[in-house]
């Protein structure tokens, strides 16, 4: 291994390509790290949404006015604003009002860091999305399916979640898949607030080795699989999801 | 035009129909009166002596407005060349030329799967700050390698959308086209075009609405848009932690008020082409 490590520094010497994240013990653990900072982030923001557009696409077929107004408000006001805006605004406005709690060290940190407040914000704002995603879904359900599963003496929330949900994610999933993919690509916002995924390791060491091209290009391969291993993933699933007959 | 509205399968749900326009104005009223509260929350925290969230707000106003319109000029700047761009690239993608539909494909892809804010960074790292050409130089402003960092993203996806909305007409046009002698290039810009921009429309002003709120990520690499003058006009204020929450809500705001309208507009579109088909 450590050939193939060194193999880039002689790449280095002979042709000025310079990837230090390759050849150079420090910044190789700063890029894994930012990797696996960007993957646990998107895995807890993947997760924080679904729940959240499960639960919001309920609360929206709900009987009550003002929870689906509720709901309805918080769709809008989501889906149109800029996502930095609200990372900003909870990370400071909201941020800044909450206790802070003492470390380890005898210093003072707030409540929630900002990995916290990243994944929050970021799931508020791709479950939004999720939300309309899984009323169209809902929408697709035949009306005689439920009005079958009322018939047999389901409640409101039997029926959704073993009735209306299996056969509306079924529906929903490539549009879901599509969200998704953005939801991994936004989760370079992050780097705002000084999250150290990729793109914030990635401009570290293009700081201190001065190689933003190769970083740049390095960093477009890697979010290109990032998105690919999704899609595939979403693909296989959605396959067997699949059941025959149906959509 | 009243069939336009009927409900049916593809209509919006009946809680918000498209067709009330006093609809659009309840959701700015709340977030006003949340913009209010968080001014009030921010008074409240403010000692005597200072001045309130309020009063700062007012005072910064013009510049604020002045910055948002600054970000709405690069949107819609961006949106142009990336219309531009993008609609050769669509087309591109359909041409019969195997090299130039792999070509123009491989570019869409490149584009399209990468985060807008790390397309943001290479354009603004890798374009030179001036472009000489021969002996004239043309200086290139942040600004400029901004808008053109926001249009790559949004080519990529005009790209998709041509593409898609050519191959959903139905191929007897083109039959019916050649037929009557039209040559492909013809054929393309007299009868499949036009046709399409109805089913591009909604998908293109979804675009512009994302476009709007992405030119935010500017400030991140330094262009004095709004999310940077409203950093300057907290640190000119001192810092005060309570005007964080009302200067933040203002730009939401903002922007509500700008992209709202538009995502109503673009529903109302989408359901009245639906039912036309």
């Amino acid at each position: 291994m450590d050939a193939f490590f060194e193999w880039f520094r002689v790449l280095y010497d002979e042709t000025g390509i310079n990837l230090p994240f390759l050849y150079d013990d420090y910044d190789r653990n700063r890029m894994v790290d930012g990797f696996l900072m960007t993957v646990k982030l998107s895995l807890v923001c993947l997760f924080f949404s679904v729940v959240i557009g499960v639960v919001g696409a309920w609360l929206q077929g709900s009987t009550l006015k003002w929870t689906r107004r509720f709901v309805n408000g918080y769709i809008q006001l989501f889906r149109n604003t800029p996502p930095l805006v609200q990372l900003y605004f909870f990370y400071f406005a909201i941020g800044s009002q909450l206790p802070k709690v003492a470390t380890d060290w005898g210093g003072q940190a707030p409540v929630l860091g900002s990995f916290a407040w990243a994944a929050i914000s970021l799931s508020f704002f791709a479950g939004a999305f999720n939300v309309e995603i899984f009323r169209s879904g809902l929408e697709a359900v035949p009306k005689a399916t439920v009005e079958a599963a009322e018939a047999l003496g389901f409640s409101r929330l039997r029926i959704y979640t073993d009735v209306t949900l299996p056969l509306a994610f079924r529906v929903c999933l490539p549009a879901l898949n599509n969200n998704l993919v953005n939801l991994v690509k936004t989760t370079t916002l992050a780097y705002a607030i000084a999250v150290p995924e990729m793109l914030y390791e990635a401009n570290q060491i293009w700081s201190d080795n001065v190689n933003v091209t190769e970083m740049m290009v390095f960093l477009l391969i890697v979010y290109f699989l990032l998105v690919g291993v999704l899609v595939w993933s979403m693909n296989r699933w959605e396959r067997a999801l699949r059941i025959p007959g149906y959509g | 035009m009243k069939v336009l509205l009927a409900p049916g399968a593809g209509a919006p749900p009946a809680s918000n129909p498209p067709s009330r326009p006093l609809a659009s104005a309840r959701p700015c009223l709340v977030l006003f009166a949340f913009l209010l509260l968080s001014a009030g929350i921010g008074h409240a925290q403010a000692g005597a002596g200072t001045a309130s969230a309020l009063e700062v707000l007012l005072r910064w106003m013009p510049l604020l407005l002045k910055a948002f319109v600054f970000n709405i000029a690069i949107s819609v700047l961006a949106m142009a060349v990336g219309t531009a761009t993008g609609t050769v690239l669509g087309i591109g993608q359909l041409s019969g030329s195997r090299a130039v539909h792999a070509v123009s494909w491989l570019v869409t892809q490149f584009f399209r799967n990468a985060p807008w804010l790390v397309l943001l960074f290479f354009a603004m790292f890798l374009l030179p700050f001036e472009i000489s050409v021969g002996s004239v130089s043309v200086a290139l402003p942040d600004w400029v390698k901004a808008t053109i960092g926001l249009a790559l993203p949004v080519m990529a996806n005009v790209s998709e959308i041509v593409r898609g909305a050519v191959r959903s007409l139905p191929s007897g046009q083109w039959e019916a086209a050649e037929s009557l002698a039209y040559s492909p290039r013809q054929t393309l810009w007299l009868i499949i075009l036009p046709q399409c921009i109805k089913r591009m429309l909604p998908p293109w002003m979804n675009l512009y609405a994302i476009l709007t709120m992405a030119t935010v990520l500017a400030s991140v690499v330094g262009v004095s848009e709004i999310m940077t003058t409203t950093g300057q006009v907290l640190a000119s204020e001192g810092g005060r932690p309570d005007l964080l929450a009302p200067l933040y809500a203002f730009v939401l705001l903002l922007f509500f008020v700008y992209c709202y309208p538009i995502a109503r507009w673009t529903v109302r579109l989408e359901s009245r082409f639906s039912v036309k088909g």
